[in-house]
């Protein structure tokens, strides 16, 4: 293929406002990555016996990632903090980006190895990363299905300030809300850190509440179904009694919270004999405690059912952080993903202003 | 407005290229022979559709059914990989209203373009991009795109 | 099994008169289905430990399961004929009322067991239910986790006309348009059946793609995570492409989550045609035209504005049906709280029209 010239380039940076991106992918060329951050014993044991994930849980991605976010290197996009910069930082002048790392933590039925990746992920993280470029933060990546080491992980962690939050991925083995999780919420309450539910990832069971299903469309469109799950709990269980956590939620839409918000309180005072130690309705803890990132935009065929679920939000459209997912194939672009029509102040918020507070960004 | 924007034998069977004319890029596409120019800009986001996968032609008949055509018609943009058609320049999923412009595309020999005293250099246009020049010899062939002003 | 029904009698009353297409009928106890089951099955019912399911949809003391004044002198809520004529069918004026017995057949591994109580429950429904009360219709109850045989009890039943759908518990092993399910749907397609997803089910795996939740509120609010996912699958696989005469009725899902499914199902359908090229039109074109829902309960806002805000965004106003849920307490009537806030044509459609389109059967 013969190439010219790429794409347009967006205006100079400068003359752009900056924007703050709740969901960048540092992204592994491969677990090979890790080798300098793990002991010998454990890639002796990738080596020889590999990650090994829960076996018939996994929907191959369809498209790869973006391919004119490869580096010249030919290692994978999003796998080299250099060209991440150069390719979408600088050009639209990312003030700041969250990282959150997608990778097999979370996911290894073998607990110690879970636990020894998590060290190595965060550690990678700290020089490749955020010791490279001072707009970036970070997620903590925890083997959070074992919380005692999951809390150590935290510990290790929690002086560097550039660690903004905790990773769930989207699917854990328990509803979030469970009582096994909450030494991971005490440890993120009692250092401000913020808990992130990144969508996909499975702990072995279907990812429906139906069951298994047959195609990465449909996958693809589970994780709205998994985080109202995760909130589900989160709520009923009395989580944010007793710790007083942010919750984000990326990469699982935002159009349904409006709707979860008025199903949750119907069924609450239906049935709030079941969980008396609930003392306020749903909503109002969702209010306080729960934010949600753009990408995957919605896009509703009319574009004013969009002005009418930022009205459904109401106040809450200062909980919507823009997300770009970059450099992921179904990435959203910072110019063009939100609707034109959206109020100027509204969008604002989304681009930047949402994510400065949540964060507590200079 | 028509631009010379590249000889045809830069762009073999199955080949494309990029080219900044008029103030747009337009990916130029050899299939089997036959050329097609579309907007590199995809309409959902405005990414760079032209450096998209050439793929087959997929239809479906019944549930588990492929209808597969070998033939490298289809352009999937690199941004969320929506279809495009590139000897229409539509999507698939919304023939009608999701569609990039296609421009039509001529070959013309340079020898008809010199004789016709027709200049292969576009003017220079205003902003960032900046316009191909070719220099045109009698025994090329070329490809021109016509491009409204 | 009795095929006749007795002929109507013309009942008024002061409300709009109304098709209920949902009304519980609830199995007293396992000796009311022993006149309808081969002797091998009452000798071993009475003789060992299993007595029939013991999984319910609904709690049967909890605030869902029963509404005030429902409770009959003996038998469970919705187990009384004469009580639904006297508390549903002539206050409300339901000129026609389609049973649902959530018996939970679904939730018996033993084939056999789940086989012989399908049959039994609906015989039970012909001969105490629709010979005795000509208003009502009927859900023939399935085998559904074993797809040739739920076919098979399809084709026995379904020459009695007072059968009008085919009731599939929510919450499912596979999501219900998996290929293995296709016997099932060429037999609802065959008869010109109505497919009815109705809350709830009893599979034996979790009710959400996090695992299992501590309460029956989480269960509750997160049903409609549930009937999203069959939704997804249903289109996905082409069940509406291979049937195209096949209609789908959700009962008790809501319906305020419908409208950013559909978004996000169209869009990621957009991204992915690719996997499910048997698809010819976008994802929300085959659930307007296939898909209907009840209106019981009712996941909306209070405000009048607000839910006919939520309608246009949904905006199929063929969609709509009305339905008691009786004896079920949901805490919201619709005729008092949806259809003052509604043109009077809509509203009409939802009381009586949309049904009468919906089921050829009627």
């Amino acid at each position: 293929m013969v190439v010219t010239q790429t794409q347009p380039r967006p205006p100079r940076a400068r003359t752009r406002p900056p924007i703050i991106d709740c969901d960048l992918h540092n992204e592994l060329d491969s677990i090979k990555d890790l080798y300098p951050y793990l002991s010998q014993r454990w890639r002796d044991h990738i080596e020889t016996y590999g990650v090994r994930p829960f076996a018939g849980s996994y929907y191959p991605r369809f498209w790869p990632n973006r391919a004119d976010a490869r580096p010249p290197s030919g290692r994978q996009s999003g796998s080299e903090v250099g060209f991440t910069r150069q390719h979408y930082l600088d050009p639209y002048n990312v003030a700041y980006a969250i990282l959150i790392p997608l990778t097999p933590v979370g996911r290894q039925p073998n607990q110690a190895l879970d636990a020894a990746l998590a060290t190595a992920v965060n550690d990678w993280q700290v020089a490749e990363w955020l010791d490279q470029d001072p707009r970036l933060r970070a997620s903590i990546v925890v083997p959070f299905e074992d919380p005692p080491r999951a809390v150590a992980e935290i510990e290790r962690r929690a002086a560097d300030k550039r660690f903004v939050q905790v990773e769930f991925t989207g699917r854990p083995q328990e509803p979030m809300g469970r009582r096994k999780y909450w030494p991971i919420y005490e440890a993120c309450a009692r250092h401000g850190l913020h808990v992130v539910s990144h969508a996909f990832g499975s702990y072995g069971q279907p990812v429906t509440g139906c069951g298994w299903p047959s195609y990465y469309l449909e996958e693809h469109i589970g994780p709205a179904q998994a985080m109202q799950a995760n909130i589900i709990s989160l709520i009923a269980e009395g989580v944010f009694d007793h710790f007083p956590i942010k919750v984000v939620s990326v990469e699982n839409g935002f159009g349904w919270l409006p709707s979860l918000m008025w199903r949750l309180d119907r069924s609450w005072r239906l049935l709030r004999s079941e969980v008396p130690h609930l003392k306020r309705p749903p909503s109002e803890y969702i209010r306080e405690h729960v934010y949600l990132t753009t990408q995957p935009m919605e896009e509703p065929p009319d574009p004013r059912h969009f002005l009418t679920l930022l009205e459904q939000y109401g106040d809450m459209v200062d909980h919507i952080l823009f997300a770009s997912d970059y450099p992921h194939w179904d990435a959203d672009e910072p110019d063009t993903a939100l609707p034109a029509r959206v109020p100027e102040a509204i969008r604002r918020g989304i681009l930047f202003e949402n994510a400065r507070r949540l964060y507590n960004l200079p | 407005m028509k631009y010379v924007v590249a000889r045809v034998d830069e762009i073999p069977p199955g080949g494309r290229k990029i080219v900044e004319v008029a103030g747009r890029s337009i990916g130029l596409f050899n299939l089997d022979g036959e050329f097609y120019a579309l907007r590199n800009r995809c309409p959902h986001q405005g990414g760079p559709l032209c450096q998209g996968l050439l793929l087959g032609i997929v239809h479906g008949g019944r549930p588990g059914e492929f209808f597969y055509e070998p033939r490298r018609a289809i352009l999937a943009c690199p941004w969320h990989g929506w279809e495009f058609d590139i000897r229409t320049g539509q999507s698939l999923c919304d023939p009608v209203r999701l569609r990039t412009r296609r421009y039509p595309v001529s070959v013309e020999s340079g020898q008809r373009l010199l004789a016709a005293g027709e200049s292969p250099v576009p003017s220079r246009v205003r902003g960032p991009y900046v316009a191909e020049t070719y220099p045109v010899s009698v025994e090329g062939l070329y490809l021109v795109v016509e491009v409204p002003d | 099994m009795q095929t006749e029904m007795a002929t109507p009698e013309v009942r008024t009353g002061q409300r709009p008169p109304v098709i209920d297409c949902d009304i519980h009928a609830e199995v007293p106890t396992v000796e009311a289905l022993f006149p309808y089951l081969p002797p091998y099955w009452v000798e071993h019912i009475t003789h060992t430990r299993f007595k029939g399911p013991i999984d319910t949809y609904y709690p049967p003391q909890s605030p869902v399961a029963a509404r005030p004044g429902s409770l009959p002198p003996q038998g469970p809520a919705g187990s009384s004929l004469e009580l639904l004529r006297a508390q549903v069918l002539d206050p409300l004026n339901v000129e026609v009322g389609i049973l649902v017995c959530t018996y939970a057949i679904d939730s018996l591994h033993n084939p056999d067991a789940a086989v012989a109580l399908a049959r039994a429950v609906n015989d039970w429904l012909a001969e105490e239910w629709l010979a005795k009360e000509p208003r009502l219709r009927a859900s023939i109850v399935v085998p559904c986790q074993i797809p040739q045989l739920a076919a098979q009890e399809i084709d026995r039943v379904a020459q009695h006309p007072g059968f009008v759908q085919v009731l599939l518990p929510a919450r499912s092993y596979f999501p219900y348009g998996n290929r293995i399910y296709q016997p099932l749907w060429e037999a609802i397609a065959r008869h010109d059946l109505v497919a009815a997803i109705h809350f709830g089910g009893a599979p034996g795996t979790p009710p959400t793609p996090s695992g299992w939740p501590s309460y029956y509120f989480e269960e509750y609010a997160g049903m409609a995570q549930v009937f999203a996912s069959q939704l997804t699958s249903i289109v996905c696989e082409g069940v509406f492409d291979l049937f195209p005469t096949v209609k789908v009725v959700l009962l008790e899902s809501g319906v305020t989550w419908l409208p950013p499914h559909l978004w996000r199902f169209d869009k990621e359908w957009r991204n992915l045609r690719r996997l499910v090229p048997w698809l010819k039109q976008p994802p929300s074109a085959y659930v307007r035209q296939h898909v209907r829902l009840t209106v019981q309960p009712l996941d909306a806002p209070a405000d009048p504005q607000a839910l006919l805000a939520v309608l246009a965004q949904l905006g199929a106003e063929e969609m709509l049906l009305y339905a008691s849920d009786y004896p079920h307490e949901h805490g919201v009537d619709p005729e008092t709280v949806l259809f003052p806030a509604l043109p009077e044509a809509l509203a009409q459609k939802i009381r009586t029209e949309n049904a009468r389109a919906l089921y050829r059967r009627l």
